[in-house]
This record gives C-alpha cells, structure tokens and sequence, in this order.
C-alpha cells in the first residue's frame, strides 16, 4: 500500500486567548493518493485552521501532521518552506494573483521557489494554463482577467509543480454559481488526471459533488463520509 | 524524499527580479522616494566636485603666479607711520642668496589726470608710482594693451596704468595716441595692464619710469614697495631673514608679505563652506533614508498577501526579508546613481560658467553610490525583518 498524502493524527490546535479558543480537537484524517474529498463546515467549525495544518502554515498544538511521509512537527520553519514549495500547493478563495504580472507568470511563480529558471518554469505554466482551458490568456494581466479566469490562473499555479497535494480553501467563494460549477468540474478533472485535491467549503452543494465528505463541527470532526462509487 | 532534501531555493535572476516587483507596479511611488536620496547625494558630490573644480582653478592660478613672491615694505603700524625702508635696503636684499630676482615701486607724490583742464580735487585716487622694467614679471602681470615700460620709455614721460586707473581716466585703448597730465607734464599713454591677482595698489596706479619721475617730478627715488622672487623651497626663510637684511637698525619696522596665503586663506574659508555644505547635504540624506524606510514599512503593511502567497509557495523567512532588503537597496542605489549624474551634471555646468576645469573625485563617485545602498539597507532592514516575521496564516487573512 503506498503512502498517504496527508495524515492527522489526534491534532488539536488552541489558541491562547481568554478564554482559550480549540478551533481543532483530537482531528485523525488521512488523505490517500488520488483522492478528492471536501472539509466542510459552518463558519466558525475550524476549517480554515485545518487547512493552515494541513498545508504547513500553522502548527498544530499538539498530535502529528505527516504531509508526503514527512512528520513536520519536528521540522524547521524553513524545512516547512522546502516541504510546501515541494510537495503542497494552494488555491485560495481571494486568488491572490499579483496584479502587475501576466497569467502565464503568475502560474510560473508555483515554481518559483523550487530553485528552477523562469524560462523552464514558463514552459511549465504554459502547460499548466492550457490544462485549466487558459492557453489563449498567457499574457493577460491579473486585472483583465473575469473571476473565473482569475480562479482558474491560481488553479494552474497550484498545479504546476505537480504536487502531492492540492489545497483549495472556498475556490467558489468569490464566483457565480455557473462559473463554481465549472470550477468543480475542473477539479474533478484534474483529479480525474491524478491529482490529490482538499477542498475546504462551507458550501454543502459543492461538498456533496465530490466522492469525500469530511464534516466538521466546533473543531471536530462529526462525520466522514466517503460515497459509493456510481 | 528524505527532510534534508526538502529546500527552498530561488534561481539567482529571480532574486532581482521579485525585488523589483514593487518598483515596478508603483513607479511614482518609487520615483519619489528615490528622490530624497538622489537630493542628497546629488548635493554632495556637487560640494565635492565644485570644492575639487575650484581647488584645481587655484592651484593653476599659483602655479601661474608663483608662490615665491615677498612683498617688502616699511611697517604701517600704529607709531610707525613715518616709517621708511632706508635707501639701500634693495640692494642688500638682492645679496640674499636664495633671492633670484627683485623688482620696486616707489611712491610718487604727484596726481594724475585725464587733461589739465580738470581740477585738482578730481585725482580718481589714483596713485603715481616710479619703477623699473622689471615690475611686470615680478607681479607676474600681463598687458592689455600697448607695452610695458622699457628703458628707453622709463626715460621720457611715458606711463603705464593699471587696470582700474586705465577705466578712471576712461582710456581702454592706445588709438590716438592718449595722453594723461601727470604731475604738471603730459606723459603719453604706452599701455595698459590686464587686472592683477594679488595686487591691487597697481590696479590703481599709473607707473612711470624712476629715471623719467627723477627728470620731469623732482622725485627722490626711494623703494616703497620692495618685490622679491626667491628660491621655491626657501620662501620661508627668505622671509625670515629680510627684516634685519632691509633694515638692520630697525627690524620690526620693515613688514613681509606673502600675497599667495591670502589666496590660500580664502582656500581654507572655502574648505569650511564645503564642510557646511557636506553637513547639510548629510542631513538631506538621512531624511532621504527615513523616507525610504518609511516607504518599505507602508510597502510591507500593504503586500501583507503577497507576503503570506509567497511563505505558502514556498518562501523561507530569509526569501521574504531578502526580497524586501533588496527592494529598499536597490531603490536608494538608483536614487544614489541619479544623485551623483545630477552632482556632477551640477559641477560640470557650475564649471563651464566659470572656465574651470570639471574636476568630480572619484570617492564623491563611487562613495555616493555606496551610501545611497547602504543607507538603502540599513532603511529596509526593519521593514524586511518585519516583513519575514509575519506569520503565513495572518499574512493570508490580511
């Protein structure tokens, strides 16, 4: 059996405050190879914690995070820097596109920190681009593209590496229904191909598109939920 | 993959290029943060290059007038005012040894005016002085026009006129053959002298020969004004021993002039206006910095997203403070490149206007541009520390 993914292991994180805040309790999940599986969850239920464990930008206070069969609670900030650049990439609900760049080298900074020179990592956005349908928007810039482009270019930037693992968090949350859906079946393509995807969502709609369902509620995980292959 | 696999790295040209991200998508913004550095150091390598450029022009002109001339005459102080240097003081001057060549005038108690129909009380204060052919290359003068006396004109009543006298008696040409009423005898007009460095008192004069005063102005000749060129390298010495050589019953009545320290004391004024000017062109600087390091802070706050996009791409701190470091620097270094261009711009205009030669020192070059980069990095130091401390989760919620 190969590895997993993406392991928690009794994770709990607690933020210091007065009172003490327990956004995660006693989380066991693991993510297989392959997978694409929803976290979802009512505002306030822990999910955007969960994502920053999972994709190594926040620690956990204690249990065990193993992301591509690397224990990280041990590691370094920067050993995390490596791991991520390596192994973990990200679409977020704001895109987070820099606006002065074009698409092509907006997807191409998903390399940038692999060490690699920018006309191998265009030649890889440019692959990228035309997986996600935007061959004909490379030169655009961050601002004239549509929402949904906008979405789709941070999808091509979290791809390009060929990551283990794909993290998105709300990737719908700023677009119309039939652009979210398109971007679904985009997911769902991408992981047709390969490719590890967690989406975390608050959208119920969405959650129940997608073969894996992981509910949670005040931190907890209250239900997991994987659907019967049609 | 084992962990020690797991590194982040950026390709070298990378590094320039994510640092001038923002530069690039705020020009303006950029553009006027630079141009606090670029006043600064634009500022001080013009002190520089001016001081330089000028310094060189008075160099020249000691070479040109040569730094071995001693004035010689009786002491003018309070007590003194009778005083005189006795007959024979020139020629026992002349006897130093390192002394090459001496030169007089003598005073000439006689008036001179531009016909004998204006009245007396008109003199234009210009003063009559006797002397000898020599004189002009003593003083290391040179004619405007016509010629210097000679020993057949010092003779006859010929006269030579300093530059001011000349433009008093309104004579600025030798057309028509001028000539002046000088002392109670027309004296034709030979030539005029060009504007002299060290010496005004013959600016105002009208020179005739001491043989011509002696035939046509009853005048005793008796040096006033003694002019000594000695040996380079025994200046000092020269100057020491001539009292007592000129005077020896009273030494302390015969007064030594060096006319180039005055050229050299206005050098030494100058050298505290440059130092004046240096502090201030400091202190543009240091605002220039602040300035910077204001721009980098607001920079930070502002890209907080990117920020948290790069740590979740793969960024280590280091990437982040080096990326916001490098900003700063390369900011201030191109407002440093800007501020020398525009000094030595400054300089070479300043110059041309003056007929200097542009002199800008390479350490006001090179220096400049250090400074602006490392004013630059010590402005971006707090903003990129800052910047690398910023969690990835609080950069991303931003």
């Amino acid at each position: 059996m190969t590895q997993p993914v993406l392991e928690l292991k009794n994770v709990s994180k607690t933020y210091p405050t007065t009172p003490p805040v327990h956004a995660v309790q006693n989380v066991d999940m693991i993510v297989e190879s392959g997978e694409l599986l929803a976290v979802v969850g009512p505002s306030g239920s822990g999910k955007s914690t969960m994502l920053h464990i999972m994709g190594t930008l926040d620690r956990p206070t204690s249990g065990e995070v193993t992301v591509a069969g690397h224990e990280v609670s041990t590691m370094s900030d920067a050993k995390l820097s490596g791991l991520r650049s390596a192994h973990i990439g990200f679409v977020f609900q704001a895109f987070h596109l820099l606006t002065g760049y074009s698409a092509l080298d907006n997807v191409a900074d998903g390399l940038l920190y692999t060490g690699m020179s920018l006309d191998d990592r265009r030649a890889r956005a440019y692959e990228a681009l035309v997986t996600v349908g935007l061959g004909n928007r490379l030169d655009h810039v961050a601002t004239q593209l549509s929402g949904g482009e906008g979405q789709r270019v941070a999808i091509a930037r979290a791809i390009v590496g060929d990551h283990s693992l794909v993290l998105a968090d709300e990737p719908t949350g700023n677009l119309d229904t039939q652009t979210s859906e398109d971007i679904v079946e985009l997911l769902h393509h991408l992981n047709g191909a390969g490719t590890t995807i967690v989406v975390v969502t608050h959208d119920l709609e969405i959650a129940e598109s997608l073969p894996r369902i992981v509910r949670l509620r005040d931190g907890r995980i209250e239900s997991d939920r994987t659907k019967e292959p049609a | 993959m084992s962990n020690s696999e797991l590194r982040s790295s950026i390709h070298p040209s990378d590094l320039v290029r994510t640092a001038t991200i923002g530069l690039r998508t705020r020009p303006l913004r950029a553009a006027l943060s630079a141009l606090g550095i670029m006043i600064g150091i634009g500022a001080m390598v013009a002190v520089l290059g001016l001081s330089e450029s000028s310094k060189s022009e008075l160099l020249d002109q000691l070479e040109r007038l040569g730094t071995n001339l001693l004035i010689v005459q009786a002491g003018t102080g309070i007590g003194r005012g009778a005083a005189e240097l006795p007959d024979e003081a020139m020629e026992m001057v002349s006897r130093i040894g390192p002394v090459v060549s001496t030169s007089y005038v003598s005073d000439v108690s006689a008036n001179v005016y531009r016909s004998d129909l204006i009245p007396a009380a008109q003199s234009g204060a210009i003063s009559v002085k006797a002397t000898e052919p020599e004189l002009l290359e003593a003083v290391g003068g040179s004619m405007a026009t016509g010629v210097f006396l000679d020993d057949a004109t010092s003779t006859y009543p010929a006269v030579v006129l300093g530059a001011v006298a000349a433009d008093r008696l309104g004579i600025d040409s030798l057309e028509g053959s001028p000539v002046v009423w000088l002392g109670g005898e027309w004296f034709s007009v030979v030539g005029v002298m060009q504007t002299l460095d060290l010496h005004a008192d013959l600016d105002r004069s009208a020179l005739v020969g001491s043989v011509a005063a002696e035939a046509f102005l009853d005048h005793e000749d008796q040096p006033t004004v003694i002019y000594v060129r000695a040996e380079p390298e025994d200046v000092l010495s020269v100057a020491d021993v001539i009292p007592a050589t000129a005077n020896p019953q009273f030494p302390d009545q015969v007064e030594v002039a060096r006319p180039t320290d005055a050229l050299e004391a206005a050098e030494a004024a100058d050298d505290t206006l440059t130092a004046l000017f240096l502090g201030l062109g400091a202190v543009a600087l240091l605002v220039g910095g602040v300035g910077i390091a204001n721009v980098m802070v607001i920079s930070v706050l502002e890209r907080r997203n990117e920020i948290g996009l790069r740590r979740a791409l793969g960024a280590t701190r280091r990437h982040i403070s080096f990326q916001f470091l490098a900003e700063s620097s390369i900011l201030a270094g191109t407002g440093g490149t800007a501020g020398v261009l525009l000094g030595v711009g400054v300089t070479a205009a300043w110059a041309a206007y003056r007929g200097w030669d542009t002199l800008v020192p390479m350490v006001a070059v090179f220096g400049g541009v250090a400074a602006a980069l490392v004013i630059g990095t010590v402005a971006g130091l707090y903003p990129a520390l800052r910047a690398s401390r910023l969690s990835p989760t609080e950069a991303l919620r931003a």
